[in-house]
């Protein structure tokens, strides 16, 4: 599906160009808000990634996919956005510190299981129906703003842990203490919703 | 040193997030091989890494640059 400038032409049709970067806004407009879960945050990201990719077509010039061309400038601007949002209401202690004590109720005083967790069944037939991405989402929402956020960089921006750190102000110990509660707590929500059925 | 279950889980989740040194994946290898449940927990971690993926893509291309 990538878009290509034609070799015949040495000026690609500037129409044809926005067009096409306008049939990808839905894409991205969903890329945005499962990053922030701020709808109007995504939008203001997505149409700043957009004003950006136009001023910037020559630098496209039909060298990638244009979706993978366009969700790599929106990264950016995503990860701007959730920046500002830090600077605004950092993170507070109590999302990021300590152990996560909210799954204590499943060890027992020695750390051991309670109860071994199950093996999931069929979980690649999952990742193909429109309602386990549903409740995954719904899980997603359950967590808290920060966590899921932090959890997202890592795991859907794919940003390596030291950069989610210092957008976050939090330390590399606090880092891994929130993506390991996000985990542990998709994890339960999924079992209990979708799993465990 | 044997870690428990619940130390396992942390190593897990920090194996996704650091490097771990010879001497953790080590532990972390002791303690898979006799607990079934923490395999479990552990395909889940993995799991969850790839669903989340899935939410914004088609599955046409795996990476953004």
């Amino acid at each position: 599906m990538g878009f290509r400038t034609p070799n015949s032409s040495p000026l690609p049709s500037t129409a044809d160009f926005r067009t096409q970067v306008e049939s990808l806004r839905p894409y991205l407009l969903r890329y945005a808000a499962l990053q922030l879960r701020d709808a109007a945050a995504a939008e203001d990201a997505v149409q700043e990634a957009l004003l950006a990719a136009l001023a910037g077509e020559a630098n496209f010039a039909g060298r990638s996919n244009l979706r993978t061309w366009l969700t790599g400038i929106l990264k950016h601007k995503v990860v701007d956005s959730i920046r500002r949002q830090v600077r605004e209401r950092p993170v507070s202690e109590l999302e990021s510190e300590g152990e996560p004590t909210e799954f204590d109720a499943l060890f027992d005083r020695r750390g051991h299981w309670q109860e071994n967790p199950d093996t999931w069944q069929q979980p690649e037939g999952a990742l193909g129906q429109k309602q386990f991405l549903a409740a995954l989402e719904l899980c997603l929402r359950a967590l808290p703003a920060r966590t899921a956020q932090a959890f997202m960089m890592r795991e859907h921006l794919g940003l390596e842990t030291a950069e989610i750190c210092k957008e976050m102000g939090i330390t590399p110990t606090h880092c891994w203490v929130m993506l390991h509660r996000a985990r542990m707590a998709l994890r339960l929500c999924l079992e209990t919703n979708w799993f465990g059925k | 040193m044997l870690l428990s279950c619940k130390e396992t889980t942390r190593q897990l989740s920090q194996g996704e997030d650091r490097k771990l040194s010879f001497g953790e994946r080590v532990a972390l290898r002791l303690h898979l091989a006799i607990c079934n449940g923490c395999r479990n927990v552990n395909a889940q971690i993995k799991f969850l890494r790839l669903a989340v993926k899935r939410l914004s893509q088609d599955g046409d291309e795996e990476r953004t640059a």
